[in-house]
């Protein structure tokens, strides 16, 4: 396997492609740009679709249409068109469509910064759509990890007929790193039960895509339907990962790029201080792996959450763990990244201390 | 995702004037090889009987009560704004109010679906129809007003002559 220097956006893009990719729709943004540009050319060199839609909601509907006939579909955009996004995600959702949504943050509110922020926790795990649907959230803390998650994104889409995401920001996207792209195309799963390809007279049944139930009572069993796929995808995807396995003075928890931050902090909190702390890196944001973090901080006074967002992972944290551990707050939103200091000075400085309720 | 296949839309004007106006635009634009028919009945029939961006000038819906005024917009003419358009297929407006005027809309699906096989690009025939609930009106009324006051705003007509050229 050869080891390739490239962007994040065009390791994702080429991923993509290589994974299987067959139909791409996109709209500029900053700061995904790298990425449709890349997907412009080397779909069609290699016999996919493309198009550059005339906007997100049409590029989210445009998903909607190629995976209902059957297609492996990816879009990607960042926050403010994740925003636009919204509703026809949870069309997909609904309709149970299988897609990858790639997406880029930047910072908020409103049209806020194109510089690096994870702002879109509660955006990306919570949904703007309506209704009681969920999306695969995958985050990725490296260009390698983001590679490697858009094939999983892809094989999570289609196993459970839902949605995934891949949530990283534009630090991950810009920077170069080398990478090791997947060699073939990932297994494709049969979709001919559900998948409208106008195919009646040959299968001798309707395939139907809708997320329209006027009765009450078949909307209701599909919602349950719907609830139980995603108590099954709860059980078997949430996922973390223990930088540390030695380290029980305390934990930093953190996804994406504060994780990455996270590593180098709790290595400095051993060297300088003494203080074994160990980094938890939140690999899936829903499923939130609440079990597993229960179980990694349940002996310890302290455990520390870092975020490029003013609270929004913390509250979650707080919320699932729901253990006599004090949980601490330390982050920033607005574009500047988060450093090694501030972990490790918000560690020395709330350790020892009382609960907080630090998000509003 | 399937080229082979035959893809329509069956859009009315709220959904293909208003809310999905630059999709339409757009779809049109990249000339793509499906074909659209425009159900105009000048009226958002299926919420009960809202200002469509066809509306006419003076026509009574329940958020114009007093009457469409011009501040509100006037008729937005899809059919004439798509045929602009030099590279696409086709466009007709219809109507459907009388035994002959169906027959000629059948015409025009048949011509409209035919461009679509021989992958000329993109088709449309818009059709004005009746809302005679959305009107208040009988629907003999309602058919009598398609054909007397309707084409008055929307003219029927070929707007894209067919060429035969396959695009695709």
């Amino acid at each position: 396997m050869s080891k390739l220097l490239m962007k994040g956006n065009e390791a994702i893009a080429r991923a993509a492609m290589l994974g299987g990719c067959e139909a791409f729709f996109g709209y500029p943004i900053t700061p995904q740009n790298e990425l449709i540009e890349t997907m412009s050319h080397v779909m069609p060199a290699n016999h996919r679709v493309f198009v550059q839609a005339e906007s997100e909601v049409a590029a989210i509907n445009m998903v909607y249409g190629a995976a209902g006939a059957g297609g492996r579909v990816m879009t990607s955009s960042s926050s403010v068109g994740i925003a636009l996004k919204q509703e026809g995600i949870s069309y997909c959702a609904g309709a149970e469509l299988p897609c990858v949504i790639v997406s880029v943050s930047r910072s908020g509110p409103g049209l806020g910064g194109i510089l690096p922020a994870q702002s879109d926790y509660h955006q990306s795990v919570y949904g703007g759509g309506n209704g009681d649907y969920r999306v695969i959230v995958l985050a990725p803390a490296s260009v390698q990890e983001a590679v490697d998650d858009v094939g999983k994104a892809i094989q999570l889409a289609e196993k459970y007929r839902n949605p995934a995401m891949v949530l990283l920001d534009g630090a991950i996207a810009q920077m170069m790193a080398s990478v090791v792209l997947p060699t073939q195309p990932l297994p494709r799963v049969d979709t001919t039960s559900w998948a409208a390809t106008g195919d009646f007279k040959t299968r001798g049944t309707r395939n139907v895509i809708n997320s329209l139930y006027l009765d009450p009572a078949k909307l209701y069993a599909h919602n349950q339907h719907l609830q139980a796929k995603y108590r099954e995808i709860a059980k078997n995807e949430a996922l973390l990962v223990d930088h540390h396995p030695d380290h029980h003075d305390g934990a930093i928890i953190a996804y994406g790029t504060s994780a990455k931050i996270a590593i180098g902090a709790a290595q400095r909190l051993k060297e300088e201080y003494g203080i074994k702390v160990k980094c938890i890196q939140l690999r899936t944001l829903w499923p939130f792996p609440k079990q597993a973090l229960r179980e990694a901080i349940k002996d310890m006074s302290f455990a520390l959450v870092a975020e490029m967002s003013m609270g929004q992972l913390f509250q979650d944290v707080l919320a699932f763990t729901r253990s006599d551990t004090v949980i601490g707050y330390v982050g920033k939103a607005g574009g500047e990244i988060i450093t090694s200091d501030d972990i490790v000075n918000g560690y020395l400085q709330q350790m020892g201390g009382e609960q907080i309720e630090h998000s509003v | 995702m399937h080229p082979e296949k035959i893809v329509f839309t069956y859009q009315g004007d709220g959904d293909l004037a208003s809310i999905g106006a630059a999709e339409i635009i757009h779809a049109a634009n990249r000339n793509e090889n499906i074909t659209v028919i425009f159900v105009n009945n000048a009226i958002y029939g299926m919420t009960g009987g809202q200002m469509a961006p066809t509306t006419l000038p003076n026509q009574v819906t329940t958020t114009t009560p007093l009457g469409r005024e011009i501040i509100t917009g006037a008729p937005i003419k899809m059919s004439e704004m798509i045929a602009t358009m030099d590279h696409i297929a086709y466009v007709e407006r219809c109507m459907a109010a009388d035994g002959p005027s169906i027959m000629k809309t059948k015409r025009a699906i048949r011509k409209a679906f035919e461009c679509q096989i021989n992958q000329e690009g993109f088709s449309m025939v818009e059709v004005l129809s009746s809302c005679n609930i959305g009107w208040k009106m009988s629907p003999v009324d309602s058919l009598t007003y398609i054909k007397n006051t309707m084409t008055q705003t929307f003219p029927l007509g070929v707007f894209k002559e067919r060429k035969h050229e396959t695009n695709h």
